[in-house]
């Protein structure tokens, strides 16, 4: 799946940008479905290898892997936070196991921190803010549409 | 001690979050020098190969337009040549037949198996290397105009920058009165760039082209970089914002050509000796 995830990134969606715009990244995909009950340091691992694969191949030394180690970082935390205390949630994150409102909001929220550090970084500067502002939003709301795109199409029950 | 390691190992993933934040950053920073980062691009053979196999399936969706391209291409260089058709009398190596290209430049064709234009720092990687004679620092380009310049190569494939890229700009002129500037992509239309150090007494209008001057090692005078689209007075300095509209459509290129500069090494020495160390391009 890792490598499956990092080849469709690499080879489809980094050609994907419309007018120069929204620029997809699925591929933390991988990082958001891992088990619940994976120790952290493991996520933290997994996270820094999977960006810099991606940085590999996209002549970006450090930039995916530190959005996607950041990422990896807070995804515990949202987790807590999201989840009520009371409910039962599946050890597998995924929009049959634990439920459309909790799984969207979840990948909303890391997506969201991941795709906004990368484009700042990026850019690195607060040079043209809202442009950079509104590409980050905007390729957020693409990933997550895809995201769960794919959970209905391919991780079926 | 015990205390400090007991409150390390408490916070492991706070502390291996940070190292590998860091370490993540180090890469980042070290990149800004790109010609030193020797692993992690795309030149290395395990992406090459990738791409390319990739590519050539894309290539083949492609074949009607790179066909239109490449006759387009047949005739113009036909056009200069002056000669119809005739195959006995054109030369088959690949020397240089742009007009001011005195024999100093080699073209070396090539193929693009990957490029973006979305980043603020975009890349190429083409499918020939150092096995192929092509070197870093050598000009890429097109038939429509230039494309960037080589900075890796590994034995079979090569990387480089764009002219999409932020950190890197061209010497450019104006070539209808010969004024020259830098072209510099602003990171934001990959269709469009700017065109500084224009002074305000320069007569200038929209539609004029801009070419290469040929003042920089990596590409013959007069290879055509785009046309004016707009300037306006820029506040504070003498010099015009000029918007130039890129003759080379990037999100559509396909087959290159690397020039070699077989000069390249004496005119740099030549420039060093002068004191000025530092060839900007």
């Amino acid at each position: 799946m890792f490598v499956t995830l990092v080849l469709i990134q690499v080879l489809l969606l980094n050609q994907v940008n419309f007018g120069g715009f929204l620029n997809p990244y699925i591929y933390v995909l991988f990082i958001l479905l891992l088990p619940v009950s994976l120790p952290r340091y493991q996520v933290l691992l997994l996270s820094f290898f999977t960006g810099l694969a991606i940085d590999w191949f996209s002549n970006t030394p450090g930039l995916h892997a530190s959005a996607t180690v950041l990422m990896g970082f807070l995804r515990s935390p949202v987790i807590s936070m999201t989840t009520q205390r009371e409910s039962e949630q599946s050890d597998y994150p995924g929009l049959h196991h634990t439920g459309w409102r909790w799984f969207v909001t979840y990948i909303s929220i890391l997506v969201v921190i991941h795709h906004f550090f990368l484009f700042f970084l990026d850019v690195f500067s607060f040079e043209n803010f809202f442009r950079t502002l509104l590409r980050s939003m905007a390729s957020t709301v693409f990933t997550v549409f895809i995201i769960v795109l794919s959970q209905f199409l391919i991780f079926k029950e | 001690m015990r205390n400090l390691f007991r409150f390390i190992l408490h916070n492991h993933v706070f502390f291996l979050f940070l190292l590998l934040e860091i370490l993540s950053f180090i890469f980042i920073f070290n990149f800004n020098h790109y010609q030193k980062v020797r692993f992690l691009n795309t030149s290395s053979e395990i992406t090459g190969k990738v791409y390319d196999s990739f590519s050539k399936m894309y290539d083949f969706f492609r074949l009607p337009a790179i066909n239109r391209e490449l006759s387009a291409e047949n005739a113009r260089l036909r056009s200069i040549l002056g000669v119809s058709g005739t195959p006995g009398e054109i030369a088959d190596s690949l020397v240089s037949h742009y007009p001011s290209a005195d024999y100093q430049f080699n073209f070396i064709p090539a193929r693009i198996i990957n490029n973006t234009v979305n980043r603020q720092q975009n890349f190429l990687t083409l499918d020939k290397g150092s096995l192929d004679g092509i070197k870093p620092e050598m000009g890429i380009i097109t038939a429509n105009g230039v494309v960037g310049i080589v900075t890796h190569v590994s034995p079979s494939y090569a990387s480089g920058i764009s002219l999409l890229n932020t950190r890197w700009n061209v010497s450019a002129k104006l070539s209808r009165n010969g004024y020259f500037g830098s072209l510099v992509w602003d990171g934001k239309d990959y269709r469009k760039a700017l065109l500084n150090d224009i002074p305000f007494h320069v007569d200038i209008s929209a539609g004029d082209t801009v070419v290469t001057s040929g003042y920089s090692v990596f590409f013959p005078e007069g290879i055509l970089l785009g046309t004016v689209e707009s300037f306006e007075k820029g506040g504070g300095d003498n010099f015009y914002t000029i918007r130039v509209i890129l003759s080379v459509d990037f999100k559509a290129i396909s087959y290159v050509e690397v020039i070699e500069n077989i000069r390249k090494s004496e005119i740099e020495n030549i420039t060093r000796r002068n004191g000025t160390d530092e060839i900007t391009d």
